[in-house]
């Protein structure tokens, strides 16, 4: 139990399964900013039209006692069916889309396309000055790539939030 | 239509009398007409009129709490929903069970800022454990079966139910409340074994143990209470009881060391802060329990008994969390020490005692009685005193009376105590005391407040008469916001900045102007006389006491102190500087 006084804040990507009722999101969200919790990132959409469930990824910071908090918070809900803290138990794949819109000619035109190569991003638009870049990956990928596009044009950015779930068999 | 279906207005009242509901605190407008309606054709549900919404609230947490059931308020839409918001949130701190009724402008409506509308599901979002739409009568029946199911089980918490008007006048089937279970909320109950065995062994091995007692004792219901007290007895541990939990075990008791924290008994946090097991028994280590939390009980091993995960390892990391109702875990614990015939360590517990019956010599109440000044800590003794033979239920407003009330009233039994714990909200008292009359119409029910707070919702004098609810208050009149005047006078150079109350009113002609008795003390020989007549008087009666206006609530552990930090009269003086993030006042 010691450990949870450590003081290392650390990202973790929870998963919360959800009734897909109105409000629910609200329902969420408030109880991030009423207790001073931090998003970094937040997606949510329907996963069982049947069951009418949706699934909520967050990506949250704090120390192990602040996250043990908002699971036990996010628990209390009651439209809430689970609560699946992603980063603690077991491995999981997280992914993210991003569309990167690049504006640029000449020398730096071609070198964005040599990038976005190599990171296997695929040009959605493009017309003679700009292109669109649709780069699915970590967000450590998205962030490399969208900082290698600073200095060649870059214009704007979309992006997705994470979407995760657990590796194996397992479901929840 | 078919035979069996009703309007949505007959749907709630039949949904209503099948939950038990006898009483309903609210007040009518333009959306639930229909509603009410069907109220006046029927007799079975007595519906009280009260003369401001927020008061219905406080009336419903006053019911509840003198009774373990829900309490149910009804109001309008708009400005009447807006009214419960704080009453809403009292309840949520306090984890009261309670439905809110509230009307909504029709479906069709919604979104246009019709008259009269408000987003009520949206602003009581964050002041309710959970809440509803309702936008389909066929929807209606299982709402307020689930509202009230989830307003009672696991921590109990207040759920508003929001109705549009072409709900309440459309028309649907029926359900009884026989099928309800909810889809994904299922509170934990049983305590994990484990845990639980882990849990006596340290209790029976401590040297030093405390058992620090809460509300969720007395939500559990008053079985719980009883095993408190057997495991009291077994341990041979002392016990303390938060604000909210005064009456879970008799205040008589030897084992009894009074309430901890801010205002609490010396005995009480010196054993808090020196056990070496702490058993938290449905309590939260609220900041005025636990002080400054670096210097909190800094030596012992702590248990948490709690049916709130989120409440455990909030504030205070513990080494043995137990997820589960109270009574079922005291339960439980009571098997496993009997089977595992568990041995308390009696020299050691002998030695503790020693110990704790040296800080009670201190007499942290004791205060300095006059002769010709009123004295608040005289008043509530001698009401206390008067009372001891009747079954007295007592609520207060928020204030220094709030504590005098809390120190010097002794609680044996659970549901007596009804006060704004979390919020701190002045305003409380006699709608509060209110709904404790209505569930016990033959016993005393009475409110210690003062002008600050009681002027917040004295309308309801009305309602008591109305209703002829007998409710005897006792106002505590010292013509300041006092506990403000007390902080301002410790902590901000005796500048009395906007707490002096220089004009309120002659509380006994206030009295008499709403039909009732109003009776005056001003000198401590007329103190025994104002207490008996008003018990002895049928109707509601108000006291209007002359207190001493300079006196201060003690012993106190000022905001951010710790445990064995506290200031024990007028001439103790503060130690040290206070932080100014420390002075938080309730
Ligand atoms: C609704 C509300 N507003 C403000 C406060 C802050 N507050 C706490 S105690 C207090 C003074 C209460 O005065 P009174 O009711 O006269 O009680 P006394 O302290 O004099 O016994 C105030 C203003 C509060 N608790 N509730
Ligand atoms: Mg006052």
């Amino acid at each position: 139990m010691n450990d949870m006084k450590n003081e290392d804040i650390r990202y973790h990507t929870v998963s919360v399964l959800v009734d897909n009722e109105a409000g629910v999101l609200a329902r969420v969200i408030g109880l991030f900013s009423g207790r001073g919790y931090n998003i970094a990132s937040l997606t949510v959409a329907e996963v069982d039209a049947k069951q009418r469930l949706s699934r909520i990824t967050v990506v949250t910071s704090g120390t192990p006692m602040v996250i043990e908090q908002i699971k036990a918070q996010l628990g209390r809900l009651v439209p809430v069916h689970t609560v699946i803290d992603l980063t603690i138990e077991g491995p999981s794949v997280e992914r993210e889309l991003a569309l990167v819109k690049v504006a640029a000619t000449g020398e730096k035109r071609v070198e964005s396309l040599r990038i976005a190569d190599i990171f296997r991003a695929r040009a959605v638009d493009s017309t003679n000055e700009s292109f669109v870049f649709e780069i699915v990956g970590a967000t450590e990928k998205l962030n490399a790539f969208i900082r290698l596009m600073e200095p060649l044009g870059l214009v704007d950015i979309a992006r997705t939030g994470v979407a995760a779930i657990a590796r194996g068999k397992a479901g929840m | 239509m078919s035979a069996k279906e009703m309007t949505g207005a007959k749907i709630i009242l039949q949904a209503l009398k099948d939950q038990g509901v006898d009483v309903v605190f609210g007040l009518p407008g333009g959306v639930t007409l229909s509603l009410y309606d069907e109220i006046y054709k029927q007799n079975e549900l007595q519906h009280i009129l009260v003369r401001h919404e927020q008061a219905a609230m406080h009336a419903a947490e006053g019911y509840a709490r003198s009774t373990g059931r829900v309490g149910v308020a009804l109001v309008t839409s708009g400005p009447g929903a807006t009214n419960t918001i704080t009453g809403l949130v009292d309840a949520l701190m306090d984890s009261i069970p309670m439905v809110c009724l509230t009307g909504q402008v029709p479906t069709q409506l919604i979104g246009n800022d019709a008259f009269q509308e408000a987003d009520t599901t949206g602003i009581t979002r964050q002041a309710t454990k959970h809440n509803y739409l309702v936008t389909k009568v066929e929807d209606l029946s299982r709402v307020l079966h689930e509202a009230f199911y989830v307003a009672r089980s696991g921590r109990p918490g207040p759920v508003l139910v929001d109705l549009p008007k072409d709900v309440l006048n459309g028309f649907g089937l029926y359900t009884g409340p026989s099928k309800v279970e909810h889809k994904t909320y299922r509170p934990q109950i049983k305590g994990d074994m484990k845990q639980i065995e882990k849990a006596v062994k340290m209790l029976a091995a401590a040297k030093r143990p405390i058992i620090y007692g809460g509300g969720g004792i007395i939500n559990s219901g008053p079985h719980a209470s009883q095993l408190l007290a057997q495991l009291v007895k077994l341990s041979g541990a002392p016990c303390t009881l938060t604000l909210m939990g005064l009456g879970a075990f008799p205040a008589s008791d030897k084992h009894y060391v009074g309430m901890p924290g801010m205002h609490g008994h010396y005995e009480a946090n010196m054993a808090m802060h020196d056990c070496d097991l702490m058993l938290c028994v449905g309590a939260r280590f609220d900041d005025r329990v636990t002080g400054r939390l670096s210097d909190f009980s800094p030596g012992s091993k702590k248990i948490h008994i709690d049916i709130d995960p989120s409440s455990i390892n909030k504030n205070i990391v513990v080494d043995v969390g137990i997820v589960g109702d109270v009574a079922h875990v005291l339960e439980d614990m009571i098997k496993v020490w009997k089977s595992s015939q568990a041995k308390t360590d009696e020299k050691a517990i002998k030695a503790w005692w020693k110990t704790i019956d040296g800080w009670r010599a201190r007499k942290s109440l004791d205060y300095k009685n006059d002769k010709k000044v009123i004295k608040p800590q005289y008043v509530i003794e001698r009401l206390n005193a008067l009372t001891k033979d009747k079954d007295i239920y007592v609520t207060t407003d928020v204030g220094q009376h709030q504590m005098w009330a809390a120190q010097y009233m002794a609680f044996e039994k659970p549901n007596h105590w009804m006060t704004s714990g979390g919020l701190g909200t002045m305003g409380y008292g006699l709608p509060a005391a209110m709904g404790a009359q209505m569930a016990h119409p033959k016993s005393v029910v009475a409110t210690v407040t003062s002008e600050g707070s009681f002027v917040m919702n004295l309308q309801e004098l009305a309602t008591c008469v109305q209703y002829k609810m007998p409710v005897k208050v006792f106002l505590l009149n010292n013509g300041f916001l006092g506990m403000v005047r007390q902080w301002q006078e410790m902590f901000h150079g005796e500048r009395y900045a906007e707490s002096r109350l220089d004009v309120h009113p002659d509380f006994v002609k206030l009295a008499q102007s709403f039909g009732i008795k109003g009776l005056r003390a001003k000198k401590p020989d007329q103190v025994d006389s104002v207490i008996l007549e008003a018990l002895e008087t049928d109707g509601p009666v108000l006291v209007d006491i002359a207190i001493d206006p300079m006196e201060k609530v003690f012993p106190m552990m000022p905001a951010g102190a710790a445990h064995n930090e506290i200031l024990f009269g007028p001439d103790d003086q503060i130690s040290r500087d206070v932080d100014e993030d420390d002075v938080v006042l309730a």
